[in-house]
């Protein structure tokens, strides 16, 4: 990682974990989360080939946290090393009524498949526990930290905090928009696609059907393999790659 | 909550073995994969460590070393590695190192061994090296065919009308006449029953001793002139070929094509059951083989034959269809040009008269060996009687050849670019000058010579004197077998054709890594194959010329172990039906049928079977430099 990537990491003012856990687990009111608090995160400076991770995908109803849903979440456990289907966990849950379903076509869950599923708070418990004591690794980390934190302010009374390895991120670290140079504009080079699908294809990674919670959190998991394995060392330090 | 990796599962229900496997088994399996991302240039499996997963290339490309660091396979997506260390004590055999950026799905081994115990075709795949999983592919075809199945007793309608041996030929053709049958059994009646259990009637307890046909009352006894009174014992033919009541349909078929022959009395045991007919099977199969060899005798002309070109293409894609087996369809199609010789030796003799002296016209390479398939040149020779003298004869026997060869050549059997027909004068000799060359390409073998032994030692009689050939059959099987410094030297041009190691993507990939876009199976699989099992058979002493009867005849010698050549078996059989089934293909598709074959046309089923069929062909060439190591030396010839 270069100087410059790292600058730009630490721009964000990514927290320290384990302090931020260890604080929340004292604050936190409902006893789902303190459960999880409790179990706290890593330290700083574990290498990344020492952390447990989880990648994490959901399908919403549309962009905004404000205005759409949770439709589906999908959770694969991994580490540098392994992606483990065993352990993995799917749920489709019903949004709360007042939020709409248009998008449902989008995605490959029917109207019959979400009026049989239970609502989030359902599988909250559930959900939580395996994210338990995990970093967790996502493509675009708006949409996963956003959605959770609004599902629980609504079902909990409470939002979450959790740190995550986010692989667009890192897309983007290693092929940063190259806006100035005059080489580049010369030459007309188009920009990178950061997308989970283009990201893939940059490393020889095959093309799965999209927009399904699981499928999705399996090509992150694959694709931070990828990546670490490519352009990073596996004992990098996680706090260099979290947020 | 069982969680569906409907990825996973698709991707490995399109590739073997878990392509045999029933969805919901691939349902249960999918969510025990892991998995891991390596990098172009990782060691994925080293030699002797611990093994505790079956490998799955999801994509990428992962290549497999033997354990002296030579190549032994490149895979790519949907190929397996790791299960030999599994299968034995978890420990890595063929280490394994990415060659391109790779996703693996690793399958834990309890789950592997799960799968291998529950289900015979996952297990038939991964469990032996080559073998197993070509007996498989071979065996399926085999039992797929329904030629096979059907016992030759279903198509006896009756029992067999006879008459004792002792008859009149008057009282023959009485009976012949009054049953309405165009043959007769001749029985011994001093053969007693031997199973006195059965009930038929006691004529057809007794021992056949002969056949006599309304064809033979033309040509042996009205064409003769006998009187009525001769024994039927005198005209009949004695011990006439038959089948065993068990023996399959498409055998009786082959016997028929092969002897043209148009009854055929089928017995149980020695006892006569009933006599089967052409129009039988014709009736039982209306496009066979055989209607097509009944039709190859009524031409009266060249041009006539040549009209049954689209016919025996027709006939050759119909029997793979019902999926013949390769040893099946070689034979029928060496009938086929047979008898396509032989009616034009019938022709030829027609328009110039009788011969001057005896002859035996002789067929060689895979005519001989019952091999032939729809894409072949001839090769043949003529043998004639001592006392032939040139300036008398030749003139008559170069016409008939000419007549022959041309007339082959107009049916589709074109001409042998080696000049190997009964056309040029060195390959028209008479007997003595035959054993001559033998005795010289034995005794004294250079390059040109061997290449002469290796078509010239697989010989057979087509027309004439079959007693010429077999002499030199003799005089081969007793002569080569004892000289050792020319099997050899025929074990060392057997070498001079090698296997590719097997297919990796769209390419045909050679031992030492590099791609090609094609592949001659007959050149580099089928060729080599029957080339060293030609010298084992000359080293055992037989005189079988078919290649899977010359294997019956090395596994009776403790020559190479028994497994060795039940794999050789598998090997041929398999290589020779690929090479069929695409001959097949180009006829289907209104291509020029030919040898090659486009790695893209093959599926993955078929290149793990051909990549094991390599294999076998490969030890056994290693097999072959073993038992005659002398040529270590000389190789470069």
């Amino acid at each position: 990682m270069t100087e410059r990537q790292r600058r730009s990491a630490q721009a964000e003012h990514t927290p320290d974990w384990r302090t931020l856990f260890a604080s929340l687990a004292r604050t936190a009111r409902h006893p789902h989360l303190v459960k999880y608090y409790q179990s706290g995160a890593v330290a700083a400076d574990t290498p990344l080939d020492e952390v447990p991770l989880m990648a994490l995908d959901m399908e919403t109803t549309g962009l905004d946290p404000k205005k759409h849903a949770i439709l589906s979440i999908g959770l694969v456990p991994m580490n540098l090393e392994r992606i483990r289907c065993q352990g993995s966990l799917y749920r489709v849950v019903k949004p709360p009524s007042e939020l709409s379903s248009e998008s449902v076509a989008f995605h490959r869950i029917t109207h019959s498949d979400i009026e049989a599923a239970p609502p989030l708070a359902e599988v909250l418990e559930e959900l939580l526990d395996a994210m338990a004591g995990k970093v967790m690794v996502v493509h675009y980390r708006n949409i996963e930290r956003a959605f959770l934190d609004r599902a629980l302010q609504h079902y909990l009374g409470e939002g979450i905090h959790f740190p995550v390895i986010d692989t667009m991120d890192l897309e983007a670290r290693i092929h940063p928009r190259q806006k100035t140079g005059l080489l580049n504009w010369l030459l007309r080079r188009p920009p990178e696609s950061i997308r989970l699908a283009d990201s893939r294809r940059r490393y020889g990674l095959p093309q799965y059907q999209s927009h399904h919670a699981l499928t999705d959190a399996l090509a992150t998991a694959e694709l931070l393999q990828a990546q670490v394995a490519t352009h990073f060392r596996t004992d990098i330090a996680v706090c260099e790659l979290w947020r | 909550m069982q969680v569906e990796f409907i990825e996973i599962r698709d991707h490995l229900s399109r590739f073997p073995p878990f392509d045999g496997l029933d969805e919901d088994v691939l349902n249960d399996v999918a969510p025990q994969i892991e998995i891991s991302y390596v990098r172009a240039g990782t060691d994925i499996l080293q030699f002797g460590e611990d093994s505790h997963y079956l490998y799955y290339v999801r994509s990428g490309a992962v290549e497999i070393y033997r354990r002296n660091g030579d190549l032994y396979n490149r895979l790519t997506e949907g190929d397996i590695f790791g299960h030999f260390g599994l299968l034995r004590d978890n420990k890595v055999r063929f280490p394994a190192r990415a060659i391109e950026d790779s996703l693996l799905y690793l399958i834990p081994d309890r789950l592997f061994k799960q799968l291998c115990d529950e289900h015979d075709s996952f297990a038939d795949f991964v469990e032996a090296e080559g073998q197993s999983r070509l007996k498989t592919a071979v065996d399926t075809q085999a039992k797929a065919s329904e030629l096979m199945k059907i016992k030759v007793r279903k198509l006896v309608s009756r029992t067999p009308v006879t008459a004792p041996m002792t008859a009149t030929i008057r009282e023959a053709a009485g009976i012949m006449t009054q049953e309405s049958v165009s043959s007769l059994v001749i029985v011994d009646p001093e053969s007693g029953p031997a199973e006195t259990s059965s009930g038929p009637a006691p004529a057809a307890q007794q021992v056949m001793v002969g056949i006599i046909t309304d064809r033979d009352f033309r040509t042996r006894v009205v064409a003769e002139g006998l009187p009525a009174q001769t024994p039927v014992s005198e005209v009949m033919t004695g011990h006439p070929i038959t089948m065993q009541a068990d023996d399959s349909v498409f055998e009786a078929m082959l016997c028929m094509l092969r002897n043209n022959i148009h009854h055929l009395p089928v017995v149980h045991r020695r006892r006569p059951i009933g006599v089967i007919n052409l129009s039988d099977i014709i009736k039982y199969e209306s496009q066979s083989s055989l209607y097509l060899v009944n039709n190859i005798f009524n031409k009266q002309s060249i041009k006539d034959l040549t009209r049954l070109l689209p016919d025996v293409r027709a006939t050759f894609v119909r029997m793979v269809n019902e999926e013949a087996s390769a040893q099946m369809v070689g034979s029928a199609m060496s009938s086929i040009g047979r008898n396509f010789t032989q009616r034009l030796l019938e022709l030829a003799e027609g328009q110039l008269g009788p011969p001057p002296v005896p002859y035996c016209f002789m067929a060689l390479g895979s005519m001989a060996r019952d091999e032939q398939l729809i894409v072949s040149d001839q090769d043949n020779a003529l043998i004639l009687d001592d006392s032939f003298v040139p300036e008398q004869h030749d003139a008559y026997f170069l016409q008939l050849a000419t007549l022959v060869s041309d007339g082959l050549a107009a049916c589709g059997y074109t001409y042998c670019k080696g000049g190997i027909m009964a056309t040029n004068s060195k390959w028209r000799q008479p007997l003595k000058v035959w054993k001559n060359y033998f005795n010289n390409w034995i005794e004294r073998p250079n390059p040109e010579t061997l290449l002469n032994s290796s078509i010239f030692f697989d010989l057979d009689s087509v027309y004439g004197e079959a007693e010429m050939v077999e002499s030199l059959r003799d005089l081969l099987a007793e002569k080569a077998s004892r000289n050792e410094p020319f099997l050899a030297a025929m074990a060392r041009n057997a070498l001079n054709r090698t296997p590719p190691l097997g297919f990796f993507r769209t390419f045909v990939m050679e031992k030492d890594g590099e791609q090609k876009n094609v592949i001659n199976l007959k050149r580099r699989g089928t060729a080599p194959l029957t080339d060293l099992i030609r010298v084992h058979a000359l080293a055992c002493g037989t005189k079988a010329q078919n290649s899977f009867e010359r294997l019956d005849a090395i596994a009776k010698t403790k020559l190479m172990p028994p497994e060795a050549i039940t794999r050789l078996r598998y090997a041929l059989e398999f290589l020779t039906s690929v090479r069929i089934r695409h001959q097949a293909m180009d006829i289907d598709q209104d291509r020029e049928p030919d040898n090659n074959i486009e790695p893209e046309m093959v599926t993955t089923a078929e290149r793990h079977n051909l990549k094991e069929a390599f294999q076998i062909l490969s030890n056994a060439q290693k097999f072959l430099r073993y038992r005659y190591p002398s040529l270590q030396s000389t190789r470069a010839l």
